[in-house]
């Protein structure tokens, strides 16, 4: 298909008419393709190790290079993780599967082919909601097509430094498994495209099939995006562009807006629609934040997809999926109603406790249940040990204090014995010196204020401050705050509710 | 004591009752391959490997030497083999025939060379073969064409046609080949030997260089029924590492032969017998036929009323996995290299030049019979047309306990009569390729000669799993008759003439 000349079209808008049109009235259309490394301990058609990171293709053997003569033997963990995750989706999950060859030539390809899954996906038709839970878009159910099994292939690194480098192919990667999930076009804004993506990184977390490392490429997304332009009663759609090397989430969604900008742009320049233009490959560069063209597909590649005659058909029989269902037991959309019909948490702390995993959310439960209050576990973790986590890059795995410290120290806090500034100091300090809640409390040196130390204190505070003494006494008992200031500073371990309570009785107000 | 008349069985008797030593059998049959070097029948090339596998030969000979004692049990102590250079061999050369791998060198040995070692026997060199078995003459070598030791100015057969010329000129006791369409049993026709293409999945592919996956199989190749036997009682069984490979249980394939044939129902497909047979061949198959009945087996008139599509079907699917096999060969890693001048250029230079013309061929006509838009005019019909050839068979075999008929239509042609005519060179195949495509076991055995004294060879096929049933009837068949014994130099050559 070549560009043809869209004036020519009967009905078409004239440039006048389109520059009328405003962005606000067109709607958006997205649809996903996620490639999710499933963690097994091996590839998916030999054994060689899929740990990240090795020397170069020291992570091979004669049947992922792609030796003659050499067969592939299929991993079954592989297919178990894939299932794992098609009912997670709620996808229907194929009982009967089978292999395809994916044809075509590239150096970090060694067969010359892709082993995959071309008409008989594992996993067929489902869907995964999205919700924001400050309201910025409305929940919407996304259809997921399909989502399917197929080989990883090798790395391929290219001298960039002249024209003339030499390139250089790294195996170690080749045949690792990969689940690719494809969303139907239901996504209306790069938001919920953000959205989806994290709550499917989420789910994928839940349910332990994948690391979705996006830095290590764990986890790779393309997006296909046009607009839907509304014009005398129809509807115009732009050409599709895909778009390539969204490698992280806040890339996918600012490469999502800024192809709404510029197919907007195009249109309202030269009025090509789907029917006129090829569809795109761009990619997204981040350092102009730009995407850039790579290539048109006139037709779409022929792979010569043909039946695997090395592999056998796979035959899934209920037992297998009542077997893997019994595996799916959590979700992070079944915790977020959980934390707010059992625990009272807002559906904004919901989302932030389950939206950190299920070892966070492990941890929450021990804590809310050990200091029983729930809203209280969820603010320290929501703002405290979440501000620990980020600031030295740790997961709840490694953090210091474990849930039974933090327990002991809300208890203390919410006893009166230390008060929140002290107690947030307190937890600080666990976290610092790696130390536990008795040490802490030892460290900053935090002893009990007795009747008569704060009565000191007092007649101190009184005696040196006669100007707010007055305005208190002349009513504004909101002066009192500043006294507190000044008696944490001549002595950290006087609790401000004591001190306030003791000043007023000793000015004669309360 | 003449070595080269004794059978394989023979052969491990003599070594494990230490009537001989291991080591004096090797040197002799390696002897017999160096004076027959102008049959080329095995892959000698600049990088010498056949003197490569020689040496670890002869040094695998003297450790079976030094720890001999007569209780050994190995059941082929010492036996001399030559591996079709398609098989995978650990460290050695394994070319397939092809420029595209003359320097490749396989780090580990095809599962049935490994069946073997653990049996003691010694592969003592890699035949000659067409390139990536495509080819019914072994004309298409990279190596040079292989002569057919009854008359060197004609071929052996193909594509394991220098496993059938080595055993069939003495210079290996036995031999291993693969048959995608008829590879093993057109040549052992041609060269007046035995040879057995199993059912799909008894023999473990891994480590057979890949052609046509879901036809290829490896098999047997020896003078007599009896020696087929010996080596598939080593060779088949299920393989881990081969997903195809069948889990059902393997008869002891030695021991079945030695019964009657009395009762066995043979059927006749009279369709084989028509146009395009060759007369001498008819006669000598319907002499064979009498032969069976006289033996006390009932012959059937069957229908295979699909075999006419056949070659047809084959020349679809067969290409179609062919050219996906090969795309591996594209110059990046193991394979030749013409140029690294830009990426594109590597992979048409290399493949252009390390591929031969039959081998372009074939990958051309499956990557268009794969493409989209032809795929279901070509691959889907090859495949339902090859389940209703299959179908066929069932029915057959319903009545018969197997089929019986002329393994080619004619005995060995011209070196260069056919090479620029692939379709006539593709009708030699047309009494084998049905096997392949049901996945059925087939047997070509010796039952005559023309009148230039070419070998004609007897086609058995049988339902899937019955290589019991064909080794006994081409066992008892050979008890019956001595066509088998003959060897090339009984007579004159047709050179000689």
């Amino acid at each position: 298909m070549s560009q043809r000349n869209p004036e020519n079209r009967p009905h078409a808008p004239t440039p006048e008419q389109r520059s009328s049109i405003i962005l606000d009235e067109v709607t958006v259309v997205i649809g996903l393709e996620v490639h999710v490394q499933l963690n097994t301990a091996a590839k998916l058609f030999c054994g060689c190790s899929t740990e990240y990171g090795a020397p170069p293709n020291s992570q091979t053997c004669p049947v992922c290079v792609g030796l003659p003569g050499t067969l592939p033997v299929l991993n079954a963990k592989a297919l178990q993780l894939a299932i794992k995750t098609g009912i997670a989706l709620e996808c229907e999950i194929a009982r009967h599967t089978k292999w395809d060859r994916k044809n075509y030539f590239y150096p970090d390809l060694p067969k010359g082919y892709q082993i995959s899954q071309f008409d008989q996906p594992i996993c067929g038709p489902g869907h995964l909601d999205i919700s924001d839970p400050k309201g910025r878009f409305e929940p919407r159910c996304v259809r997921i097509e399909r989502a399917h099994l197929e080989e990883d292939a090798g790395k391929s690194i290219h001298d960039e430094t002249d024209r003339k480098g030499k390139s250089k192919i790294d195996l170690n990667r080749t045949g690792t498994p990969l689940l690719e999930i494809v969303t139907r076009p239901d996504l209306r804004s790069p938001a919920e495209a953000k959205a989806f993506l994290t709550e499917l990184k989420l789910i994928l977390s839940y349910i332990d099939v994948s690391d979705c490392n996006m830095q290590q490429g764990s986890l790779r997304c393309d997006g296909n995006i046009n607009l839907h332009i509304p014009f005398a009663g129809t509807t115009i759609a732009t050409p599709i562009v895909e778009i390539k090397n969204m490698n992280s989430f806040r890339n996918a969604e600012r490469s999502l807006e800024y192809e709404i900008g510029r197919q907007f742009q195009q249109w309202q320049a030269n009025g090509l629609t789907i029917d006129d233009a090829p569809k795109q490959t761009r990619g997204w560069d981040d350092s102009t934040q730009t995407t850039t063209l790579q290539r048109e597909k006139e037709d779409s590649a022929d792979y010569r997809y043909f039946p695997d005659p090395d592999l056998l058909p796979i035959l899934v029989s209920e037992e297998q999926i009542a077997e893997i269902s019994s595996q799916v037991i959590t979700l992070p959309s079944a915790v977020r109603k959980r934390l707010q019909d059992e625990f009272g948490l807002n559906a904004y702390d919901a989302d932030v406790i389950a939206s950190q995993g299920p070892s966070l959310v492990t941890y929450y439960l021990a804590v809310a249940a050990g200091c029983g209050n729930g809203k209280t576990a969820a603010n320290w973790i929501g703002q405290e040990v979440l501000r620990h986590l980020n600031e030295h890059e740790w997961t709840i795995d490694n953090y210091p204090v474990d849930a039974l410290a933090l327990t002991q120290l809300l208890t203390k806090v919410s006893e009166g014995e230390l008060d929140q500034t002290r107690g947030k100091e307190v937890l600080d300090e666990m976290v610092r010196s790696r130390s536990s809640l008795d040490a802490a409390i030892e460290t900053l040196g935090i002893v009990k204020v007795d009747a008569s130390e704060l009565d000191e204190l007092c007649d101190q505070l009184i005696a040196e401050n006669e100007s707010i003494i007055s305005q208190i006494r002349e009513g504004n008992t909101k002066a009192v705050g500043a006294l507190i200031g000044k008696a944490r500073k001549i002595n950290p371990n006087a609790n401000p509710g004591k001190v306030r309570e003791r000043l007023l009785a000793k000015i004669g107000i309360a | 004591m003449d070595l080269a008349q004794h059978s394989a069985r023979q052969l491990v008797q003599l070594m494990s009752a230490g009537e001989i030593s291991t080591a004096d059998c090797v040197d002799f049959f390696l002897a017999r391959i160096e004076q027959n070097k102008s049959l080329n029948a095995f892959v000698d090339i600049e990088a010498n490997s056949q003197a490569e596998l020689a040496e670890l030969a002869r040094r695998q000979a003297s450790e079976l030497d030094a720890s001999y004692t007569a209780k050994q049990s190995t059941p082929l102590f010492g036996l001399p083999i030559a591996i079709k250079d398609g098989i995978c061999t650990k460290s050695t050369l394994t070319t397939a025939g092809s420029k595209m791998l003359q320097s490749f060198r396989s780090p580990v040995d095809a599962t049935c060379i490994h069946r073997l070692r653990d049996a003691s026997a010694i592969p003592i060199g890699k035949t000659n073969m067409d390139e990536f078995a495509m080819g019914s003459s072994t004309e298409n070598s990279y190596w040079g064409p292989t002569k057919n030791p009854f008359d060197h100015s004609r071929v052996p057969g193909g594509s394991s046609g220098g496993s059938a010329a080595a055993v069939a000129a003495r210079l290996a006791p036995c031999a291993l080949g693969s048959d995608t369409g008829g590879s093993i049993r057109q040549p052992a026709a041609f060269c007046g030997i035995t040879g057995l293409k199993p059912t799909y999945g008894r023999v473990s592919r891994n480590g057979l260089i890949a052609f046509a996956s879901s036809l290829d199989q490896v098999g047997p190749m020896a003078r007599s029924a009896e020696d087929c036997a010996l080596l598939m009682d080593v060779i088949a069984g299920h393989d881990p590492g081969d997903s195809t490979s069948s889990r059902v249980a393997c008869e002891h394939y030695s021991d079945g032969i030695n019964d009657s044939i009395d009762g066995l129902r043979i059927g006749v497909c009279r369709s084989f017998f028509g146009e395009g047979l060759d007369a001498e061949v008819g006669d000598a198959v319907e002499h064979a036929l009498q032969q069976l009945k006289s033996m006390g087996a009932t012959l059937v008139d069957v229908e295979l009323p699909h075999s006419k599509y056949a070659v047809a079907t084959y020349y679809v699917v067969a290409p179609c996995e062919a050219s996906s096999n090969l795309s591996r060969y594209d110059g990046v890693r193991f394979s030749y290299r013409h140029t690294d001048e830009s990426l594109d250029s590597m992979y048409a230079e290399s493949r252009g030049h390390g591929f031969g013309a039959e081998v372009r061929r074939r990958i051309m006509l499956g990557t268009f019979a794969l493409s989209s838009g032809y795929y279901d005019a070509y691959y889907l019909k090859a495949s339902r047309m090859r389940r209703m050839i299959k179908q066929d068979f069932e029915d057959a075999f319903k009545s018969v306990d197997l089929i019986a008929g002329p393994t080619t239509p004619s005995t060995a042609f011209k070196i260069g009569e056919r090479s620029a005519d692939p379709l006539s060179m593709y009708l030699a195949d047309v009494y084998t390729v049905a096997a392949n495509l049901a996945g059925l076991p087939a047997i070509s055995l010796p039952c005559g000669f023309d009148e230039n004294r070419l070998p004609i060879g007897l086609q058995l096929q049988g339902p899937a799993f019955s290589e019991s049933n064909l080794l006994r009837a081409a066992h008892q068949f050979q008890l019956n008759t001595s066509w088998h014994a003959e060897g090339p130099n009984n007579k004159p050559t047709g050179e000689a003439k």
